[in-house]
């Protein structure tokens, strides 16, 4: 994979939603979504439960359309996508499902190569990068076993090597860690800080867990040392440069996006509900 | 804290009005109507994966042996039963007028048209089409389906064509065996029961057979093989309200894909019956 183009071409959004809206029989969820995301930065959209993050997310895959509005990613305007357009353009994003969405009836090799055997690869060319994804997530022992087999924890990991195996430029995160113990869900965060800061990715993450945002926020995936280091002690030059930013979604609009500090030090009595 | 939860426990909900007759009616039938019309694209687009790629032949092969093969016991076992029990019940007429001689012409002309097709498509569709709807409907509920999309696949090619041709493909092979092992089930019946000669029951049961009857009797399995597949995926693929969902999708699959099943079997009885006086 190169590295991330750093021009000021690339500084165009990655994702922009423009007045998002989102409606079902049951009434509206998205009431007017705007948000951007720039290439290699991260966005933390936070939210309770039913705040319609998932479907952002869905939305910016190209898994759902808006009722109303525009969503923009990688310069494709999403509502004017054909069906098979859109096939071809998820394949330049990945996703992470919230309970990972893995094939049940496949193996954990199968399931990692899926994409590459969708494109009609050799085998001899997927196996190996099957074998790197999945020591990317640590999990390279695990080929021959079934989903059923994996821990909760496993299983999203396995996810991440799914989502990977084709070096998306994207990659949105459902609630990775919802669900996990404190160990394992930093397991996971750490894997997508390494996503982050080795290969330049675009990073969405969706969750109720402000600890989770202000990990990304603070922390970096030092590749020399092979560890998670603090933000303050990366030297920025030898770091892929990105921001993480938070936008936290209330009753389908963003109520807020600011900075990790912004948020840390907001007097609203909304979003202090979050940093209890 | 205004916004807090409990602090709304004071306040009285808006009472909602009570829905009219004709409300109850109208939503009810949009709701039917709206069913219908996903069904027919569903089952439409089935078949329009057909002219372009990507094919997903391997999986067409599974399904194949899933449904074919898979079904293969319950449709012998089934078939040998139902050919012997219909000597036993018409042999009983035929012995009054000393005509046990034409069991054989009965038993094959009723399976052969009727009851091997239509007993094979009930088989068939309690079997798979309760199982295809429970598989894609366990798949939507745990993201499956939408993986599968973020992955750039489409579920219809991968997912619904490949069962649906699996199972036009298979079915009619099924039938003719049942109708093959009924006869074979109602010729030991009339062997043990009516004392029929072997060579008598085959002959005259071979001999009351036409060129539109074998075609009447293999046609319509076709178009029941094409009935619980996509009844089958069209119950998978909308599955509301998780696992429960996915028990009331699967029932509902059974049920629908055999009633209609009887219903298209008595349309297309008049519409072979019409061709067969045209053509044949």
């Amino acid at each position: 994979m190169t590295l991330p183009d750093t021009s000021a071409e690339a500084q165009a959004p990655a994702v922009q939603f423009d007045n998002v809206h989102l409606g079902f029989d049951e009434g509206e969820v998205l009431r007017g979504l705007s948000f951007n995301v720039k290439p290699r930065d991260t966005l933390i959209l936070l939210g309770e439960t039913g705040t319609g993050k998932t479907l952002s997310l869905k939305i910016a895959a190209g898994l759902l359309r808006p009722t109303a509005g525009h969503a923009t990613v990688l310069g494709k305007n999403l509502e004017g996508m054909e069906e098979k357009e859109l096939l071809g353009f998820r394949r330049e994003i990945g996703f992470v499902f919230q309970e990972g969405a893995l094939f049940d009836s496949m193996t954990v090799a199968d399931n990692v190569a899926y994409r590459l055997r969708e494109e009609h690869l050799d085998e001899d060319q997927i196996e190996p990068r099957v074998q790197e994804a999945l020591r990317f997530v640590e999990l390279e022992n695990t080929l021959e076993l079934l989903p059923s087999e994996l821990s909760g924890g496993m299983r999203r990991r396995v996810s991440i090597a799914r989502a990977l195996i084709n070096r998306p430029p994207i990659v949105l995160y459902d609630s990775p860690t919802a669900g996990l113990d404190p160990v394992t869900s930093q397991t996971i965060i750490t894997l997508i800080l390494r996503l982050r800061d080795i290969y330049g990715v675009t990073s969405i993450l969706a969750t109720h867990r402000l600890q989770d945002g202000f990990a990304m926020a603070n922390f970096r995936f030092d590749a020399a040392e092979r560890r998670v280091v603090s933000e303050s002690a990366v030297t920025p030059d030898k770091a892929i440069p990105s921001v993480t930013r938070f936008a936290v979604l209330r009753e389908g609009v963003v109520y807020f996006e600011g900075e990790p500090e912004e948020l840390a030090e907001t007097r609203d009595p909304y979003l202090q509900r979050f940093l209890i | 804290m205004g916004e807090m939860p409990l602090q709304m426990a004071g306040h009285k909900p808006p009472e909602e009005e009570a829905p009219s007759v004709a409300g109850i009616v109208a939503s009810g039938a949009k709701e039917l109507i709206a069913g219908l019309q996903e069904y027919s694209y569903l089952a439409f687009q089935s078949l329009t994966n057909l002219l372009s790629g990507p094919y997903y032949i391997q999986d067409i092969l599974d399904q194949m042996d899933g449904i074919g093969v898979g079904s293969l016991p319950i449709v012998l076992v089934c078939g040998f039963f139902i050919g012997a029990v219909m000597v036993l019940q018409t042999g009983a007429q035929f012995t009054r007028f000393g005509q046990t001689a034409l069991t054989g012409d009965v038993v094959a002309l009723a399976l052969v048209r009727e009851l091997g097709p239509t007993m094979t498509g009930i088989l068939v569709a309690g079997r798979c089409a309760s199982g295809i709807a429970s598989e894609l409907g366990s798949m939507l509920v745990t993201e499956q389906v939408d993986a599968m999309r973020a992955m750039g696949t489409d579920p219809s090619r991968k997912l619904v064509t490949p069962r649906v041709l699996g199972a036009v493909l298979v079915v009619p092979l099924l039938t003719a065996l049942m109708d093959f092992i009924g006869l074979i089930g109602g010729c030991v019946a009339s062997v043990f029961t009516l004392r029929l000669d072997i060579v008598q029951f085959w002959t005259r049961a071979i001999n009351a057979l036409e060129f539109g009857d074998i075609m009447q009797g293999m046609s319509k399995p076709i178009i029941f093989g094409f009935i619980l597949a996509t009844i089958g995926c069209y119950k998978g693929l909308t599955v509301r309200g998780g696992t429960q969902g996915v028990g009331r999708a699967t029932t509902q699959a059974v049920v629908l894909a055999s009633v209609l099943i009887i219903v298209a079997n008595t349309f297309l009885t008049k519409l072979a019956l019409f061709l067969a006086n045209k053509i044949f």
